[in-house]
């Protein structure tokens, strides 16, 4: 999917909704290109003889990748407005190439009011799964504009 | 790891054997514990500014299309100054580059010694010690501000913390916190980082006789830390949409409640629709803790490892009036009675699991004072946090 045109509201936010899912082909474009970003070049990200002889069965995702994609899941919910303040993150299994991760969420926390600043903070707890089980799990913090509240 | 530095995850050495069972001396655990807070090394500049051409081939890897990373109108229009970096971009921003990754490649070709940094020596003293495979296990960022074109980053770390030895379910493995504190040319923190890995001895030591090197990888397999070594977990409660917030909750030493959105009437255990109204529509509210016991066993028979036994098990009646089923703690044998008022502790059985346990509540006619006792299993209790959490 792609990106909530207008941003997300803090008060039509609630406890429990759950964010639209994206599904991520992890492709070997996806993952080199995305290593490369990140300026890491470690093999096992893009050289998948190097990585069997490392003892993997294929190239897998790196670790900023997976920040990136997490913090995208949430901002295409929350709209280009959504200002992450927190990504927590637990690693599972690889994401190895050729597989597919699943990202789904939902909000776990809320303020009660919108601070100073007119932005509300909202929780989203997240997890991604590929065929192996749980690639990740975490927590995003992000902040959202407050209807009510002047600055925007 | 790819923390920060580029090219150093594999520390290429080799497996030894020795019981992955044995305790680790008084010294060793010395020697670990002395990084303990230490600085991990000189600290170095980004290599470039935030800047667009790098922006633009993160967004394009990642498929994201948010238009505030490229599009300066929209970026205002969102409520920023203008053009802003994806906020977990940050580590890219200090990573070192494909030149340092071959000159460290190069180096360990020729056999050349690893670094003399803090952070060198703790890993070679992890290794000595026989905790010679590693995987990533959590990665935390913060973020202060959001990161515009112009600003230069620099980067330090320091070595949080060595846990003691822990049962995983790779095998006895110590976890390691770095910490990375971003700043900018002003030499204000704009973001940190906790990075933490898990070295560990690997229960099948492998290419023990053939020569091949067991390469330490991310994210291999979820580690499972337990209590105490050879001590089972407790059952994980089964996570749905519906319950999560209550032990997510809970960890965060809340006890939460469901509530109708639309009429209002609590309801646990946690389910779908309101058994009033039938809406759809749910919040959460906090709970006081206080309550009462409603009902309770004590079960002594058939013993599961996880727990502690006489178990007493409560259906507790909060003051919100819902019910739950919960451990209670703290009353003396015998003096467990139908009505006894109780109060929720928040205990974390393990780094994932945090329960409500009651507790007496009230002074003196039962268990005078729960602190003055050991706890049913001496894990750590924490009494419910008066005021809500607050970031």
């Amino acid at each position: 999917m792609s990106i909530r045109p207008s941003t997300l509201a803090f008060e039509d936010v609630r406890v429990g909704d759950q964010l639209p899912e994206l599904v991520v082909p992890l492709t070997r474009t996806t993952i080199i290109a995305t290593a490369i970003a990140s300026r890491d070049y470690q093999d096992v990200h893009h050289d998948p003889v190097l990585a069997r002889e490392r003892g993997s069965k294929d190239i897998f995702m790196n670790i900023l990748s997976t920040n990136g994609l997490v913090g995208r899941f949430v901002t295409d919910w929350s709209g280009p407005g959504g200002v992450l303040t927190e990504v927590r993150i637990r690693l599972g299994v690889p994401n190895y190439a050729d597989d597919t991760m699943t990202l789904t969420g939902s909000v776990s926390a809320r303020d009660g009011a919108a601070g100073e600043d007119g932005r509300g903070e909202v929780e989203v707890t997240v997890r991604g799964t590929n065929s192996l089980g749980d690639h990740v799990t975490g927590t995003v913090v992000l902040r959202l504009p407050s209807k009510t509240a002047a600055p925007r | 790891m790819s923390a920060g530095t580029g090219g150093t995850e594999r520390s290429g050495s080799t497996e030894r054997a020795g019981s992955p069972d044995s305790t680790d001396s008084p010294d060793y655990e010395a020697a670990l514990q002395a990084f303990a807070g230490v600085s991990g090394g000189p600290g170095h500049q980004a290599p470039d500014p935030v800047n667009v051409p790098m922006i633009r081939h993160w967004v394009e890897a990642m498929g994201d299309e948010n238009p505030v990373y490229l599009d300066d109108d929209a970026a205002r229009e969102a409520g920023f100054p203008g053009i802003v970096a994806p906020p977990t971009m940050l580590q890219a921003w200090i990573m070192r580059g494909l030149k340092v990754s071959r000159e460290v490649e190069a180096a360990r070709a020729a056999g050349a010694p690893s670094g003399d940094s803090p952070s060198d020596r703790v890993m070679a003293l992890l290794d000595e010690g026989g905790y010679t495979s590693v995987v990533a296990t959590n990665c935390d960022q913060r973020y202060l501000r959001p990161l515009v074109p112009g600003d230069r980053l620099s980067v330090e770390s320091v070595i949080e913390s060595v846990s003691p030895p822990k049962t995983t379910g790779l095998g006895v493995g110590r976890f390691l916190t770095n910490r990375l504190d971003f700043t900018d040319q002003h030499g204000e923190l704009v973001a940190t980082m906790r990075f933490r890995i898990l070295k560990f001895r690997p229960r099948q030591p492998t290419g023990a006789d053939d020569g091949t090197r067991t390469e330490p990888q991310e994210a291999v397999a979820p580690p499972a830390p337990e209590e105490a070594p050879g001590r089972p977990l407790r059952p994980r409660p089964a996570l749905t949409q519906d319950n999560r917030f209550f032990f997510e909750g809970t960890r965060r030493g809340e006890l939460l409640i469901q509530r109708c959105a639309d009429c209002g009437t609590l309801r646990h255990p946690p389910r779908p629709a309101c058994g009033a109204c039938r809406s759809f529509a749910w919040d959460t509210v906090r709970s006081s803790g206080r309550g009462s016991v409603y009902s309770f066993v004590v079960n002594h028979h058939p013993q599961v490892p996880a727990f502690d036994y006489p178990l007493t098990v409560a259906l507790v009646e909060l003051e919100e009036g819902t019910r739950l089923v919960a451990n209670v703690a703290g009353f003396a044998p015998g003096e467990m009675v139908i009505g006894a008022p109780v109060r929720a502790s928040f205990e974390a059985f393990d780094d994932e699991l945090t329960l409500p346990v009651f507790r007496p509540d009230g002074d003196g006619e039962r268990h005078p004072d729960p602190d003055g006792h050991p706890d049913l299993d001496g894990h750590r209790v924490e009494p419910a946090p008066a005021q809500p959490r607050s970031e």
